[in-house]
């Protein structure tokens, strides 16, 4: 069986019931909805900004890194379909996980949102890449909203966004979400990913690390066997290689498999040790 | 069927294979990707003006020797219109709620033939309470609050949390604390929740202890109204309100300081470590959408805010006129306690009404003026105007009337103000404390800690006081 096949969830995977569960093991409440987008991105790109220009909610904003510290969720409507959206707090990368950021990396990997929003910072998107690519290692349905366009003008940057679109092999929608520029375009997008039934497989960074392919498709293979609802057994294959301690503590108990809400999980308390 | 154990070992095993800096190569391909995508499509050029002059900025903003003036001053301003926009206003929603609507109301109930006692509980308890909160709360809320988002927008709070990390760093806490620190200048259990930022755990339990060493949206009219009655008016004409601005700031800076100390305190005995680096992105400064911005603070944050301040008022005012008419022996409840405690909260420069306003005010800190006031109306039998035991007019010469004749001075405002600054957090904050830290233990800390520290405080500074003005 080649397991690249099994990466992206088929169309039988999408309306599979099991799928909902994982998400309302989330927290999430998706009954009322057709689609789940997630907002994510780095740290102040201003996904709050977007995320109250295409809901019409006016969660707080402010300009400064971390003003999101949970999730908040939202709706809008679309062509007589209903999407739920999901503001994430902001993460620098799916690598590393403090408190805050652990909220957004846990629902990016195992909510699996039918599109995934990823806002970048258009005035230095070299950082935004990063994050860009990881999210991108994961899912290929997502769009990629390059929002403060007018920063960027007024710092007399250009960006070619067909290049880039063409680059990362998902579309890019040039936004200035607090005008509401870009909006419209931004939600067509999202209404278009999210409709798609295709498979796309994710983008796989040339990874030039001798070895690692082999060893990532064996211990992919083990997880799908031990845990065969698992969504993105790929990724914590690849962070089980590399040893990170809390998903191989997550993998040992078996909570991977059946992961709660990570809001109403005292996740981020103070270890006893302290206590 | 493979188990969760045999998938570790295999991934542990074929560890040993893979090169040992595993994680910084993958890292590195990632970054060489974004490198080579960002470089074939994103031209920049160089000399912006915009850059030019958010650098200069930057400069002013970030050096010490700018930064800290610039920084109280602006806190300073904000209080400065606070004080002066929010008197006009205070005094018109006062005509209208507590002069007109508690006649009308009475009224009503005197012609549909209620009972006296009906009447007292509802009318002269729950909604002349209410009435008070609303009208002393609202107006400083609604300038304050804009003119913080409007500096948050701006980008204005990490270059403080930049400036402040050094002081952090010294009394052994995290730098980011500054910014949880400021948004418990709003709400603490805001605050509290905003310590997940905080990666290091004894880091983020110092940061929780101290926040309530903001000043929080229930304690500032606190604070103005105690600077604007007492304080201000000791000031040359013209002066009042500046005076009264300063001693306001005088008390957040001093917030600051004890946050430090006790912060201080902390990481050199239960809660020793290093304060850990961290990285922390300045952003660009951003023009903020101003009536946005406008609109969504005063929506938002500051009816939000006034409608939970008015849920808890309505019960305390209930509350508070049943202590007053509850009798106990030959005097109502809240004077036999008044009386109990006199010696007591004298011994800290307060009195036995303060005391108890801050027992029944537990719940939120909106809630203390208002019983102040009408517990004092109350048992001093003081008369305002239309009757005794009720209190109407609300401008400042009459609560200052009224306060004198329950035996207050400049000492006692200002033992309030300190005390207001530190005591318990509400019960909200404290319940928030719990469900981040999950130990009673740590909750309890939090709450009588700085109600110890405010009693030592104002217990010195009414010794003190009393010293200099006896001689």
């Amino acid at each position: 069986m080649n397991h690249a096949d099994l990466h992206e969830p088929g169309a039988a995977c999408v309306t599979c019931p099991s799928r909902f569960s994982q998400l309302r093991k989330l927290g999430l409440r998706i009954t009322d909805s057709d689609h789940v987008i997630a907002l994510a991105g780095n740290p102040n790109t201003g996904k709050t900004t977007v995320f109250n220009a295409l809901t019409g909610l006016r969660m707080h904003t402010g300009n400064w890194p971390g003003k999101t510290i949970s999730r908040a969720e939202g709706g809008f409507s679309y062509d007589g379909k209903r999407y739920k959206l999901v503001d994430l707090p902001g993460t620098y990368s799916l690598l590393s996980a403090s408190p805050d950021e652990e909220v957004a990396r846990t629902f990016l990997l195992f909510g699996q949102p039918d599109v995934t929003v990823i806002v970048a910072d258009a005035t230095c998107m070299e950082r935004n890449l990063n994050l860009i690519l990881q999210v991108l290692q994961i899912t290929r349905r997502a769009v990629v909203c390059l929002n403060l366009m007018d920063e960027a003008r007024a710092h007399a940057i250009e960006i070619d966004v067909r290049n880039l679109a063409r680059d990362l092999g998902v579309p890019v929608v040039p936004c200035a979400a607090r005008a509401g520029t870009g909006i419209p375009e931004l939600i067509r997008e999202i209404t278009m990913m999210a409709a798609r039934t295709d498979a796309l497989a994710p983008r796989r960074l040339p990874l030039e690390v001798p070895g690692l392919r082999l060893a990532l498709d064996r211990v992919e293979a083990d997880l799908q066997d031990a845990f065969p609802h698992l969504p993105q057994p790929r990724w914590v294959a690849l962070r089980l290689l590399e040893g990170d301690r809390d998903i191989m503590d997550a993998v040992l108990s078996g909570d991977i498999g059946a992961l709660a809400d990570p809001l109403a999980l005292p996740r981020e308390t103070i270890p006893r040790s302290l206590s | 069927m493979k188990t969760p154990e045999d998938v570790l070992r295999e991934a542990r095993e074929l560890r040993w294979q893979l090169p040992q800096n595993l994680h910084d190569r993958i890292a590195e391909s990632i970054y060489g990707e974004a490198a080579r995508i960002a470089g074939r499509s994103i031209t920049r050029q160089e000399g912006s003006s915009r850059l030019a002059w958010q650098q200069k900025l930057d400069h002013l903003l970030t050096n010490p020797w700018t930064a800290f003036p610039i920084m109280a001053g602006v806190l300073g301003v904000i209080l400065w219109l606070t004080i002066v926009g929010a008197n006009l206003p205070s005094a018109i929603l006062s005509k209208l709620l507590v002069d007109d609507g508690h006649a009308l109301l009475s009224g009503w109930f005197a012609a549909a033939g209620s009972p006296a006692w009906l009447r007292g509980l509802v009318v002269d308890g729950m909604y002349l309470s209410t009435a008070w909160v609303v009208s002393v709360m609202l107006p400083p809320m609604a300038i304050f609050f804009p003119c913080f988002t409007l500096l948050e927008d701006f980008g204005f709070l990490p270059r403080v949390a930049f400036n402040l990390d050094r002081i952090f760093q010294k009394v052994g806490a995290h730098g980011k604390q500054a910014l949880t620190m400021a948004m418990g200048l709003g709400c603490n259990a805001a605050g509290v929740v905003a310590t997940r930022i905080i990666d290091s755990p004894r880091e983020r339990l110092i940061a929780i202890l101290t926040n309530n060493f903001s000043l929080c949206n229930g304690r500032w009219p606190t604070q103005i109204l105690m600077a604007s009655v007492f304080i201000g008016t000791l000031a040359p004409n013209g002066w009042g309100s500046s005076i009264a601005a300063f001693s306001v700031l005088i008390v957040a800076l001093l917030g600051f300081g004890f946050a430090m100390l006790t912060s201080w305190l902390l990481a050199r005995t239960v809660l020793r470590g290093e304060a850990t680096s961290f990285s922390l992105e300045l952003p660009p400064y951003r023009p903020p959408d101003f009536w946005k911005t406008l609109y969504t603070s005063l929506i938002d944050r500051t009816l939000i805010v006034l409608w939970r301040a008015v849920v808890f008022a309505l019960p305390a005012g209930a509350a508070i006129w049943l202590s007053a008419h509850v009798p106990v022996g030959d005097q109502s409840l809240a004077a036999w306690f008044v009386h109990a405690t006199d010696p007591f909260a004298w011994s800290m420069g307060l009195t036995g009404v303060i005391l108890l306003a801050y027992i029944i005010a537990i719940p939120a800190n909106e809630i203390v003026v208002p019983t102040i006031l009408m517990l004092t109306v109350l048992i001093t039998g003081a008369t305002s105007g239309h009757g005794a035991g009720v209190l109407f007019e609300t401008d400042n010469a009459t609560v200052r009337a009224i306060l004198t004749a329950g035996g207050w001075t400049t000492l006692t405002a200002v033992c309030l103000m300190l005390f207001s600054l530190c005591h318990n957090p509400c019960s909200t904050t404290l319940y928030t404390i719990y469900r981040e830290t999950r130990s009673l233990k740590w909750t309890a800390v939090s709450a009588l800690l700085p109600l110890l520290m405010g009693c030592a405080l104002c217990a010195t500074v009414a010794a003190v006081w009393r010293a200099l003005t006896s001689t």
